[in-house]
């Protein structure tokens, strides 16, 4: 579970959180929706300690996220863009995780059969195109079987079949009780695989709730109309 | 400490695989090479090298310590969602890009010492004191560049100040010192002019390197004031005790900024 307490943050003279409430539970899926610099990257750097909130507490798994690191064997987590070192192979970057991480049993065969990295695996990462990239940014934070995973828009440069086979292992993952936190602007996609959408305007939790009560809320046929029927009521 | 080991033990191996570390390496090589090899004496050879190194080694570990840390910013990002503590990803970053800079040299300049090395026996003291000097210097210089980025986010302002430092240390701070000198020539400097090469450690590693290589016509009036003061062997135990500060200061500064900045 992780629960976030009246969160805020900002940057200079823009504030980026303004009092976010939420608890986000086990066995589900939870979106974070939002227009561009609503804030949900950074509540998503928040739930991980990489951004410290000015005020407000956020407990993952129980434990206090700016207290201490050693809770976040719990957290898998999937950033918007991360740049690999270039002359690693995902192979080699496979490796130095579980080194860091101290489980050397972790071998990811699963997640790199499901993903389609075998043929990858040797190549510098410089090599290789941003879709694979992605993929490999999925594989490092999904290998350890962490109870939390944390995904910043995750299918961003996948391909249609790569993209289904990750929705439809998010799924299994939810069926075994992980609490599974996603960031999107892929409406659709949040629509097809969340228990629950949290809809970030301005820094502050707009709508939270299933994507059908925001469609009968909005009267809108689709969640993208009623988000983008929010979007115009907010603004 | 495991955890340190393994990410120095890869961001060496990310840089020891780049262009630049290996042209950084083969450039001492050659330099030194041909120092040995068109010089009339290894003692010559070896202030000649001394002179590049206190140039090149602090410019190209403070610029490629700054551009390593842009260019690790963002899969620092993914290192700190770890089960990691932000203290051990600073200094495992740190260590593999110094160490593999330190390496680098070490090979670079090591290889034509060795070669030389069996004809100069007598300087095989002051070859070491020339590596152990540039390897100080690298992981000063390094620490000095973390400290520059982990500041702001906008790379070209790190690099700018990097490069003014390097600048500063290496050309202006002399002619300060030489300004100081000037102006209060009818004054008792000893002491303050003592103070002032310990804040530099360009002069330091200079002044760590002539007093084994004994050759005082070369260390200049602080180099000569510093062995006044120290004597030889106490000298370079204070030169190498004050590089050794700087360094711990420059890693403590970035240290303390890392471990409360937001990514």
């Amino acid at each position: 579970m992780v629960e976030v307490a009246n969160v805020k943050k900002r940057f200079g003279s823009v504030s980026a959180l303004n009092g976010i409430t939420v608890t986000i539970r086990r066995g589900q899926i939870t979106s974070v929706v939002g227009p561009n610099a609503a804030g949900k990257s950074t509540f998503l750097k928040c739930l991980v300690g990489l951004v410290r909130p000015d005020s407000g507490e956020i407990r993952v798994g129980g434990h206090d996220v700016n207290r201490d690191w050693r809770w976040r064997r719990l957290v898998g987590y999937v950033p918007q863009a991360v740049h690999f070192p270039e002359n690693l192979s995902p192979r080699e970057l496979f490796a130095f995780f579980r080194k860091l991480r101290g489980t050397p049993g972790a071998d990811g065969r699963e997640l790199i059969e499901l993903l389609n990295l075998e043929a990858s695996l040797d190549r510098p990462v410089r090599q290789l195109s941003g879709g694979t990239r992605q993929k490999v940014n999925i594989a490092l934070a999904a290998m350890f079987d962490p109870e939390i995973l944390i995904m910043d828009e995750p299918t961003v440069g996948l391909d249609p079949l790569t993209s289904q086979r990750q929705k439809r292992w998010l799924e299994r993952e939810r069926a075994r009780d992980k609490t599974i936190i996603l960031a999107s602007h892929v409406i659709a996609e949040v629509e097809e695989l969340s228990d629950r959408v949290i809809f970030l305007l301005e820094g502050r939790v707009y709508f939270d709730g299933a994507p059908r009560e925001a469609i009968q809320m909005t009267g809108q046929p689709t969640l993208e109309r009623a988000i983008a029927a929010m979007m115009e009521q907010g603004s | 400490m495991r955890q340190i080991a393994t990410l120095a033990r890869y961001s060496a191996l990310e840089l020891a695989r780049s262009w630049w570390t290996a042209c950084y390496c083969l450039f001492f090589m050659v330099l030194a090479f041909a120092f040995f090899a068109f010089g009339e004496e290894p003692a010559q050879a070896v202030v000649s090298v001394l002179n590049v190194v206190l140039l090149v080694v602090p410019f190209v570990s403070i610029v490629m310590g700054v551009l390593s840390f842009y260019t690790a910013r963002e899969f620092a990002e993914l290192l700190l969602a770890q089960p990691v503590g932000r203290l051990t990803v600073f200094f495992g970053q740190y260590m593999g890009t110094a160490a593999s800079l330190a390496l680098a040299f070490a090979i670079g300049l090591g290889i034509p010492f060795v070669w030389y090395g069996w004809n100069a026996r007598e300087q095989s003291g002051t070859l070491v004191a020339l590596l152990f000097g540039g390897i100080l210097l690298t992981f000063i210089f390094v620490a000095l560049a973390f400290a520059l980025a982990v500041r702001t986010e906008n790379r070209l302002k790190a690099l700018g100040a990097a490069i003014f430092l390097w600048l500063f240390f290496a050309l202006v701070y002399d002619g300060l010192i030489l300004a100081v000198i000037v102006a209060f020539s009818s004054f008792p400097l000893e002491k303050v002019l003592l103070g002032l090469i310990i804040l530099n450690p360009l002069d330091l590693a200079r002044i760590l390197i002539l007093l084994r290589l004994d050759v005082a016509a070369l260390m200049g009036y602080t180099g000569a004031l510093f062995r006044q003061f120290f004597g030889s062997p106490l000298g370079i135990v204070a030169a190498s005790a004050c590089l050794t500060v700087w360094m711990a200061l420059a890693v403590a500064v970035g240290a303390s900024t890392y471990v409360r900045r937001d990514f």
